[in-house]
């Protein structure tokens, strides 16, 4: 009898020993999770239904930050917003499926050094980046001096909308590149094979089996490319002419300059929050999530 | 019949050399296009002119001046500190988190599991703000503190998702073969389990001091007046001018993270060759 | 007698509703090389996980030299285990890998030095200390495993389908080495495989599992040769089993009657009219001519298959089944198409009951061989 009633009050221990384990070990992930993730996003989502106060909120229920939003003055900024978001992605998705193609096609040795240098300028921070693009894009930089050389007309790029989707895809392209690269080496080659020995010819073997399954990749891409770039609103501040602003610049506004509407920026985020579940949604239909990151 | 097939031979090999040529130019277009700005900041630490807008000649004055320039320097330090600290903290986290998700099954593993991907996919703007509102509506004065949270909030998750998909091609006979030969729950972890997964935390401690050094927008909504990390201090500067003393700074970290990754990625690689495994990339 | 080194008692294994070990009764003797042999999924490994430690025991006592080791982890049981996968160290070279146990008994360098140092001899893996698993073939491998186990003396060594991943040739130089490694050790080794060809070459004793029950235990030569089941007689070797009832007792024997013909047997505890399996091995079926006293049974030739040393002969009953005979090719070939009278010796062939099959295993496991005996018939 005793031996069997230490049994039980043994598996006991073991079992608060497991709990214990347990907590220790997955404990802090979800701490961190629900007091800094959850919590400020139900923040948002409550202040974006307040109303505008001095220092940003003030009690009480109001729809004036929705209402602002769905105003044709704001309107027009999120669609002016998408559009250059689209347009970013497009020229991402143009420049680096090719550039991820080849870059399986290189030798072996070399490829995981290649990876590496998409990645390397990562490693100088985005901002001293882009102002350096201003040097070489400005009316009298590197960039006109060479079409002068080549004996072309220059071009005005410095402060316009141009010079923004410049740097938004310069600061995107690595995100854009390393899903396709991913989703393309993930191909047998023998599929290809396979596919001209059933008669497919020329570039026939691409369209109808490699692109079909880098599908997941170009739409991995697409996320990382559109997303981010609905937020980056210090490259529209550092690039643009600062006339007509951009979502990300408009909610910054609401919270480190002049404007303190908390709740008016709280319902743009919202609409951002809504756009990135959408789309991760659609994603997952598709593509598993560990291949985005 | 030969003659047409040494046709069609050679036509592959010209085929297959055009590919290779216009492979070769348009990679190697893409990739200067990549680096052109970081060879300007280079460049332009050595120019002797205060302006960026072209180079006047050269000088090495900058690389002096930017060891007096104090605000720059603060601004330096404030950077490696958030970024030393948000990296050890969430390699910690994101760690353990990984190994008990590893061994234990439990109900909300799959919404934890799902929940990762929430600050990696969410616009870092948003992720600002509600910080900002967070620690401003409980009245908590934001910088250093503030910051290190933030960067930890953000960088953990790819250090769980790291470590997991490194665990992921574990054998779990491994951590029985210990106990069989003797070892008990934290040896087996220490002596196998740990040095198993080092080469998935190593890159994935990279992978959070890179996104932790190159962090904009969830720095300016979580830094203080006395806080701010180098690119927020270069980002405000940006309006007047970035001066070339920064761009010197810049450039002793372009060499400073070089040498860092690449002696990361060596000891891994080293680690993961001796293991008969392939080698990785950050 | 000596007391078993390894004693399982009613033990059962389930996960949720699944039970994948039902019921099981086994001692196992010191010295011994007993192998659990079966199907996969046949609950062979968990019986094995569970004598390790890796896996806790749903109902039933596991005794290990006598003593209950149901609260005993792993590290704490004096048995060690070489993996299916060999589970070496990636990170750890040779040396190290062996070294592993003897470091976690805090033994003095110097004799953890010596231990590996003999354990590598005995697996003929001498000067291979700096090697890393990944620079090793799969036998070398798994000698390193082999070597990591014993290097701590355990009483007794599991392996769970140790050679599985090597190829034909290597797996059967490995089989012989470790028989020759158990023999010289004395140590007790339990053996899990699904090939029944390697458990008859190297087993003292073979306990043969099916859907989690433990159908038959005993020498090798007694399995293959006294199946008490139907399961055993197909599973070990290749068997013509047919089905029959008891049609009439009489003084000479047993007649029993098939759909399309009968035969004869000694006289046994058979009941009227039950059903009863006959299981006769293709070597010792035999095809004549002629109608062979006792037997009233016939089929067709259908195919002759040479298979190198030995050939295959079909032949098909009346009821369509199909039964085979296989002889060394120079026996003479009967043509193609002609019927053949089928019999076999009364010794040769074994009769299983088919109700109470599982009894029989019971009574088996306990029973001596003359009990096993009475079964079969004369």
């Amino acid at each position: 009898m005793r031996g069997k009633f230490s049994n039980a009050g043994e598996r006991i221990l073991a079992a608060i020993r497991k709990f214990l384990a347990l907590i220790v070990m997955v404990g802090p992930t979800g701490f961190w999770l629900v007091l800094f993730v959850f919590v400020p996003l139900v923040f948002v989502v409550v202040i974006s239904f307040m109303q505008r106060g001095d220092y940003g909120v003030e009690a009480g229920f109001s729809l004036q930050g929705y209402l602002s939003v769905f105003s044709a003055l704001y309107g027009k900024t999120i669609g002016k917003s998408l559009l250059l978001a689209l347009e970013t992605t497009a020229l991402c998705l143009l420049f680096g499926y090719p550039f991820a193609y080849c870059m399986t096609k290189a030798p072996k040795k070399m490829v995981s050094f290649l990876v590496l240098l998409i990645m390397m300028p990562f490693w100088v921070n985005s901002v001293i980046r882009i102002y350096a693009w201003r040097t070489l894009i400005n009316d009298n930089g590197y960039l006109n001096m060479l079409l002068e050389a080549l004996g072309l007309n220059t071009i005005h790029l410095m402060r316009t909308n141009g010079a923004i989707l410049l740097g938004m895809v310069y600061e995107l392209l690595p995100f854009a590149v390393l899903p396709l690269y991913n989703s393309l080496e993930k191909i047998d080659p023998s599929l290809l094979e396979a596919a001209s020995d059933l008669g497919a010819k020329r570039h026939r073997p691409f369209l109808r089996v490699v692109l079909p399954l880098t599908m997941p990749g170009v739409f991995a891409s697409t996320i990382q490319t559109f997303i981010p770039c609905l937020g980056l609103y210090y490259i529209c501040n550092m690039m643009g002419g600062g006339t007509d602003l951009y979502i990300g610049q408009v909610i910054e506004r609401q919270f480190l300059s002049e404007a303190h509407n908390w709740p008016f920026g709280s319902a743009l985020s919202i609409i951002l929050i809504v756009l990135t579940i959408v789309m991760m949604k659609q994603y997952t239909r598709i593509g598993s999530l560990e291949d985005m990151a | 019949m030969a003659d047409i097939d040494a046709k069609i031979q050679a036509k592959k090999r010209r085929n297959r050399l055009l590919f290779n040529s216009a492979a070769i130019t348009y990679g190697s277009l893409i990739y200067l296009f990549l680096y052109l700005p970081i060879l300007i900041v280079i460049l332009f630490s050595f120019n002797t002119s205060r302006m960026n807008l072209t180079f006047q000649g050269f000088t090495f004055d900058w690389w002096g001046s930017m060891f007096s320039n104090r605000t720059l320097l603060e601004s330096f330090y404030n950077s490696i500190i958030v970024a030393g600290a948000s990296t050890i903290l969430s390699v910690i986290i994101g760690t353990l988190g990984a190994v008990g998700m590893y061994k234990f099954e439990f109900k909300l593993k799959s919404v934890l599991s799902n929940s990762l991907y929430i600050p990696i996919a969410i616009p870092e703007i948003v992720f600002g703000i509600s910080l900002l509102m967070f620690f401003s509506s409980l009245h908590v004065q934001t910088g250093m503190v503030t910051m290190i949270i933030a960067h930890v909030t953000f960088s953990m998750p790819f250090v769980l998702i790291t470590v997991r998909a490194r665990i992921a091609g574990h054998d779990r006979a491994l951590e029985e073969a210990a106990k069989d030969l003797g070892a008990g729950e934290s040896h087996t972890f220490f002596r196998v389990t740990l040095p198993c997964i080092m080469p998935g935390i190593i890159s994935g401690g990279m992978l959070a001091l890179t996104l932790s050094l190159d962090d904009v927008i969830i720095s300016a909504f979580t830094n203080g007046p006395d806080a701010k990390t180098l690119p927020i201090k270069i980002l405000e500067l940006s309006r007047r001018g970035v001066p070339p003393d920064a761009y010197a700074l810049s450039t002793l970290m372009i060499i400073g993270t070089v040498v860092i990754m690449l002696s990361s990625q060596l000891v891994q690689n080293r680690m993961l060759k001796k293991r008969g495994e392939e080698t990785v990339s950050p | 007698m000596d007391q078993p080194i390894i004693r399982l008692t009613g033990v059962c294994k389930s996960y949720g509703d699944n039970e994948v070990v039902k019921d099981l009764n086994l001692e196992i003797m010191p010295g011994e090389f007993l192998t659990i042999l079966g199907p996969s999924g046949c609950g062979k490994t968990t019986t094995l996980r569970m004598i390790a430690g890796f896996e806790e025991v749903t109902k039933g006592q596991v005794f290990l030299a006598g003593v209950d080791v149901a609260d005993k982890k792993p590290y704490e049981r004096d048995v060690n285990t070489v993996f299916q996968n060999y589970a070496l160290f990636p990170h750890m070279n040779v040396f190290k890998n062996v070294a592993f146990g003897l470091v976690e008994q805090r033994i003095p360098k110097a004799e953890i030095k010596e231990r590996v140092q003999a354990a590598l001899k005995l697996v003929r893996l001498e000067g291979m200390d700096n090697r890393m698993p990944s620079q090793m073939s799969g036998g070398q491998k798994q000698r390193v495993a082999i070597a990591r186990a014993l290097v701590l003396k355990p009483k007794v060594l599991l392996l769970d389908e140790p050679l599985g991943a090597l190829d034909l040739k290597l797996r059967k130089q490995m089989q012989h080495e470790l028989k020759h490694l158990q023999q010289e050790l004395g140590i007790t080794f339990v053996y899990v495989t699904h090939d029944q060809e390697e458990a008859l070459t190297m087993s003292d004793r073979i306990a043969v599992m099916n859907a989690g029950v433990m159908e038959q235990l005993g020498a090798p030569e007694q399995i293959y040769n006294h199946p008490a089941t139907r399961f055993v007689a197909d599973f070990i070797g290749e068997s013509n089993i047919m089905e029959a009832y008891v049609d009439s007792i009489t003084e000479s024997g047993i007649k029993c009657v098939m759909e399309f013909g009968d035969f004869t047997i000694r006289r046994g505890d058979y009941a009227d009219e039950e059903m009863l399996y006959i299981c006769v091995r293709p070597e010792n079926l035999r095809f004549t001519a002629e109608p062979v006293a006792g037997f009233n049974l016939f089929g067709k030739i259908k195919e002759h298959i040479f298979m190198g040393s030995i050939c295959k002969t079909i032949v098909k009953l009346p009821n369509d089944q199909e039964v085979f005979r296989t002889a060394p090719p120079s026996d003479g070939l009967l043509p193609m198409d002609s019927v053949v009278h089928l019999s076999w010796r009364p010794t040769e062939c074994s009769i299983l009951r088919t109700k109470e099959e599982q009894i029989y295993n019971v009574i088996e496991s306990s029973v001596e061989m003359e009990g096993f005996d009475a079964r079969q018939i004369l």
